[in-house]
């Protein structure tokens, strides 16, 4: 990482390679004009990672999409400006000529490896397909070539892969195959739109670090689209931060991260969760994106703002800079009247604490949840997916336990275990002194207003038929909590009050929410059976960093002011830091390491643990980190490694590792690790 | 109703046709209140193709629901005060087409002859012998010679022409004065506005269809009492009123089937993929066999079983439409009941994916009973597959009445259906010269029944699909 700071002034000499100016892409649709890309001006230059920051549906991807002219038709078109590629004018060109560039000089690679890739065809035939497209190699030639590019995208074994379909490979190998495809065409940029979005930590990691290897080797420029401010500050030269169709902030990655200047960065970085916020609530930025249909006539950022003043809302900040660096806001322009630029102070009220007894309410004992492999005409039982292999975990009341894992790892399992939604195979799970695994049915059914759960997806966790007055009463009918229509209703109001949506939302569709305010219907949905205990699923996953926020805070008060439990799934550790008392890290169906979260995060005692904290993109200098770098992929849980099941990838390895699985030591009272080094 | 001589007399078909309506109705006024229901619909309704065929439909629909309205005419006896009513049960579409149903020639003629299509053997008053082509006894009997024929029908069209324009422009009157009412424009600019098709719905290609609906009525209308406007068949029927009849035949048992499809489609498909497990494996067991069955045999033998049983038991069916009215019936149960499988995959495919679904686990955790998951979370969310196999199930279901009664295997003979005209029109198309009118006749009107049909389909799949969520 160091050879990146060196060659920072290296890459200011270099000529620039793509220059857009003035880009606007529009979307004619019934409901009026989307303006998905408002007049975008920036350049990369040879050999630079040019990161292009933003929220979901601010106009990012749609700028790359317009680079590549591969706009979706007939609905949207580019209506201005001019995108050049050396001295190229891409939207001048024939269709023919654009064809040869798109993957000739220009290559682009997608945020799911998974749809990117074609299922029918096999590895080698769909890398080849791009060779021989854009260069004049036979097909042995070409073949020898594949092979070459498997072995430069670091695939091991790539004679074996080449005939491989793309379900024989990982997520992480996946992206490894689309950047091969990517780089057959030798091109001289490469669009990666959120290329490592789709993938765990440790595995964004390794494609992060394959990236700027080939970057350097190939000297390519990279124009790098990510929400994840993470991310930026471990690949990126420069930056520009997107919103609501435009950039308002551009800078070289030592000052944006030094001195961000845009209201709107700054926010983005206050909001995100770290440890040292622990007691305190995240700043939000209110209020949603504006929609792309408006014709804004002042500062887009505006409603969110917390220095808009009225010169904001009467005209539009102009760009202030030039084509390196520079920022769109008033703050910073001098002809404009600055004199009433306070920001407003957002007073927040202390609610009523309610302090927790400590007393355990769930203690989950040797759970494990197999799912039986079956195969031929009479479905035999040829074999056990181990998806939770013998999980134990307390949690006690008005506490906060992290699941921490990667994806596959059985952790959103070990919650629908817990729940009962799906049968355990063994163990126990005593709630409130009750084995829920052995109560009959309609004990169950009464037990479960106690334990609720919050999913990771908000678009499929209500029943888009349903009012949202309708979706919240369920619960409440369903366990029978009120007695009467009108109670019900007033508790439908208070519930609402309660998430910080307005009360009149509740005759309306979930589709006319956003991600975040549908969550925060299905908090209210949660909380309305009064729960003890809320099981949450990946809750901030798929919103953006502004939102999370949002959400986080509203968990955290919650807990404050209902003395709730949660069981906190995620792959997020800078969520964890920030929200958990203790954390429990899974890996492969089991736990590997279980302790409070500070003592964990700051001395963690498996090499599992120690990676994941390592491989977590951070804002902190990168040079005094040291990234301990994973090989290889979590293993299926069909056919665990022996022994140790995280041997094959450990670092820190030793033979008994191989053979025998550690038991659990207990490092002190709170803190307990599974390895051998202990 | 007793009133002008008349009784009430429903067939069972009849009364399924109503329960349908009402139902249909039902729907309408649940959709209304639904925004996930009526959203979709609305999208259906601004379509101008889409709303051009649901004008043609209604016109079908309210032809055979004319007919769907079976009476018994009083027989006066005379130096009795009993009330007898006639054996014979007729529709009111029957009364209104009085003048087509009674002016019955002896065998076929040709559309708008006015001459037998046969020679015939006339004794001349003089007692002498001829073989010439006989005078209709109907048909162009108000001509004094043959050669007026083509005037008198041009003058005709021209009459029914005019009325339609004059019709036409009443109603763009009419329209476009309610219309601006109700936007509160000035009625010339609600008239251009009317002109660039600029409104909430595709009211000029409503009008231009309804324009061409009229056209075509009036012209039958001034012409029918007078002609054979598609000629008459091997026993002097009027071809264009066997038409008319067999519109309540094709769309009786392309509505009526769906009532039978459903109940079994519905529960088998979602119980089948929302429990799986056992239920699942004896669901898939039931339908993978049946649908093994060729259906066709399964008709066939169904058929006849009841035509056996209609034989033997004559004594429950009053008249010969009651009998044929059984066998109908009996034919939409057969059918249905060889043709919800493809629903029932569907369903059970949508269910198992369904179940999986984060709002159905919520609800799980919720405990919410099975009952209420599977009638508030799974049916709501199938319902736009349910529509949509439906709508373009129908005209297949018209199409599949046609071949089995081709085949001999469908309605009951006596009844009139497109089936039927077309099985008696293949034995004359041997014939030279060709009979061609009864095919042509019954093509014209199942093909403008299906065509419709499949593009307001089109449209409300369109409409409902979820991907467009």
């Amino acid at each position: 990482m160091d050879a990146k700071v060196t060659t920072a002034n290296a890459i200011e000499q270099q000529e620039v390679l793509l220059r857009v100016d003035n880009l606007k892409t529009q979307f004619h649709t019934s409901r009026g004009i989307l303006r998905a890309v408002d007049g975008i001006s920036f350049e990369v230059r040879k050999g630079e990672t040019f990161a292009l920051l933003g929220e979901s549906g601010c106009g990012k991807s749609m700028t790359a999409l317009s680079i590549m002219r591969l706009v979706p038709q007939p609905v949207g078109r580019i209506v201005e400006g001019s995108v050049n590629i050396g001295d190229t004018d891409l939207l001048q060109l024939s269709e023919v000529d654009m064809r040869a560039m798109r993957g000739g000089r220009i290559a682009m690679i997608f945020q799911e490896p998974q749809s990117s890739l074609n299922p029918v065809l096999t590895v080698g035939d769909q890398i080849i397909e791009s060779v021989l497209c854009h260069t004049s190699l036979k097909r042995a030639q070409a073949k020898a070539r594949v092979l070459e590019l498997l072995d430069a995208v670091g695939i091991p074994d790539p004679a074996r892969r080449y005939k491989e379909y793309p379900h024989q490979l990982s997520g992480g190998m996946k992206q490894r195959v689309m950047i091969a495809i990517a780089l057959a065409g030798e091109p001289e940029l490469l669009i990666a739109d959120e290329p490592t979005t789709a993938l765990d930590v440790t595995i964004q990691a390794q494609v992060l670090e394959l990236l700027n290897d080939l970057q350097r080797q190939t000297g390519m420029a990279m124009l790098f689209i990510t929400h994840d401010l993470g991310v930026v500050s471990n690949i990126a030269d420069r930056i520009a931060v997107m919103y609501a169709g435009q950039i308002v902030e551009q800078a070289a990655r030592d000052d944006f991260f030094g001195s961000p200047r845009h209201p709107y960065t700054r926010k983005l970085f206050e909001s995100l969760p770290r440890a040292n916020k622990r007691d305190e609530s995240l700043a939000v930025i209110e209020g949603n994106v504006p929609s792309l249909f408006t014709q804004f006539s002042g500062c887009r950022f505006v409603d969110r703002c917390d220095y808009a003043w009225n010169a904001c809302h009467q005209s539009v900040p102009r760009w202030l800079g030039d084509e390196e660096s520079g920022v769109r806001c008033h703050r910073f322009d001098e002809t404009v009247d600055q004199s009433d630029n306070e920001p407003v102070e957002k007073t927040s009220q202390v609610k009523t604490q309610v302090s927790p007894s400590g007393a355990i309410i769930l203690d989950v004992d040797m759970l494990k949840v197999h799912f039986p492999i079956q195969k031929g005409l009479l479905k035999r039982t040829v074999g056990h997916v181990k998806a939770v292999d013998g999980v134990s975990l307390k949690i006690a009341e008005g506490r906060t336990l992290a699941l921490v894992g990667e994806s596959g790892c059985g952790k959103t399992t070990v919650g629908k275990g817990i729940l009962q939604l799906l049968k355990p195979t063994s163990g126990k799970v005593d709630f409130n002194n009750q084995d829920l695994v052995t109560l009959d049915k309609k004990t169950m059914r009464g037990l479960r207003s106690d334990i609720q759960i919050i999913f990771q997806d908000p678009y499929s966790s209500m029943n888009p038929r349903m009012m949202v007055k309708d979706i919240i009463a369920e619960g409440m009918i369903a366990q029978k909590t009120v007695a009467t229509r009108a109670e019900r209703d007033s508790r439908i109001d208070e519930l609402l009050e309660q998430v910080g949506l307005p009360v009149d939302s509740k005759q309306r569709y979930p589709h006319e929410f956003s991600g975040g305010q549908r969550q925060r219907i299905c908090i209210a949905r949660a909380l309305a059976v009064k729960p003890k205990l809320i099981i949450c699923d990946e809750p901030t996953s798929a919103l953006d960093v502004s939102v999370q926020a949002q959400i986080l805070n509203l968990l955290k008060e919650l807990q404050q002011t209902h003395g709730l439990a949660y069981l906190f799934i995620t792959h997020d550790l800078s969520v964890v830091e920030y929200l958990a008392h203790d954390v429990a890290v899974m890996y492969l169906g089991r736990i590997v390491e279980h302790g409070p979260v500070n003592t964990v995060f700051n001395k963690p005692a498996h090499p599992y643990t120690e990676a994941l904290l390592s491989a977590a993109p951070t804002l902190d200098d990168e040079s005094q980190r040291d990234i301990i770098r994973l090989e290889g992929d979590l293993p299926s849980p069909a056919t665990p490694p022996s022994g140790c099941y995280f041997n094959p990838r450990c670092p820190k390895v030793m033979d008994e590792c191989r053979r025998v699985y550690p038991n659990k030591v207990e490092l002190n009272s709170a803190h307990s690790v599974c390895c051998h080094l202990h | 109703m007793n009133a002008f001589g008349y009784q009430f007399a429903p067939l069972w078909t009849d009364w399924l046709v109503y329960f349908l309506v009402f139902s249909g109705i039902g729907f309408f006024l649940y959709a209304r209140r639904h925004e996930h229901l009526a959203r979709p619909w609305r999208q259906v309704v601004r379509r101008p193709l889409a709303m051009s065929a649901a004008l043609v439909l209604l016109v079908y629909i309210a032809i055979g629901l004319a007919d769907s309205i079976h009476l018994q005419k009083q027989r006066v006896i005379a130096n009795s005060d009993a009330v007898i009513f006639s054996s014979e049960k007729i529709s009111l579409l029957d009364i209104v087409l009085t003048t087509l149903r009674v002016q019955e020639e002896k065998t076929y003629s040709a559309p708008f002859a006015i001459q037998s299509y046969a020679k015939e053997t006339i004794e001349l008053p003089d007692g002498g012998i001829v073989r010439e082509f006989p005078r209709l006894v109907y048909g162009g009997i108000h001509l004094d010679q043959a050669s007026d024929k083509t005037a008198d029908i041009v003058a005709k069209t021209i009459r029914a022409i005019a009325e339609s324009v004059a019709i036409f422009v009443l109603l763009i009157v009419i329209l476009n004065f309610f219309l601006a009412r109700y936007y509160q424009n000035s009625f010339g600019r609600q008239l251009n506005l009317l002109k660039l098709g600029d409104a909430d719905l595709p009211w000029r290609s409503l009008l231009l269809m309804g324009f061409v609906l009229t056209l075509v009525g009036l012209v039958l209308i001034r012409l029918a009492p007078y002609y054979h406007v598609l000629g008459t068949d091997k026993v002097g029927k009027d071809v264009l009123y066997l038409s008319l009849k067999s519109i309540r035949t094709g769309l009786v048992i392309g509505s009526l089937t769906t009532l039978f499809v459903l109940p079994f489609a519905l529960s088998l498909g979602i119980m089948a993929g929302y429990f799986r497990g056992r239920v699942d494996d004896v669901i898939q067991y039931l339908y993978t066999t049946l649908s093994s069955i060729p259906g066709v045999l399964l008709i066939a033998a169904s058929v006849l079983m009841i035509d056996v049983y209609i034989q033997n038991n004559a004594e429950q069916f009053a008249t010969i439409a009651d009998r044929a009215d059984a066998r109908l019936l009996f034919l939409c149960l057969i059918l249905g009941i060889t043709g919800w499988v493809g629903l029932c995959r569907l369903l059970r495919g949508e269910a198992l994916k369904l179940r999986e679904i984060d709002y159905i686990q919520a609800s799980q955790a919720f405990g919410v009973s099975h009952t209420r998951i599977l009638s508030r979370h799974i049916l709501p969310n199938v319902m736009h597959i349910i529509l949509i196999t439906l709508v373009l199930d129908f005209s297949g279901l018209v199409l599949a009445e046609a071949v089995l009664s081709y085949i001999g295997v469908g309605v009951d003979p006596s009844m009139i259906s497109w089936g039927n005209m077309i099985n008696g029109a293949r034995l004359e198309m041997a014939r030279e010269p060709v009979v061609w009118w009864s095919l042509v006749a019954a093509f014209i009107f199942m093909f403008l029944l299906v065509l419709c049909a499949n593009l307001f389909a089109d449209s409300v799949r369109d409409a409902f699909d979820p991907r467009a969520y």
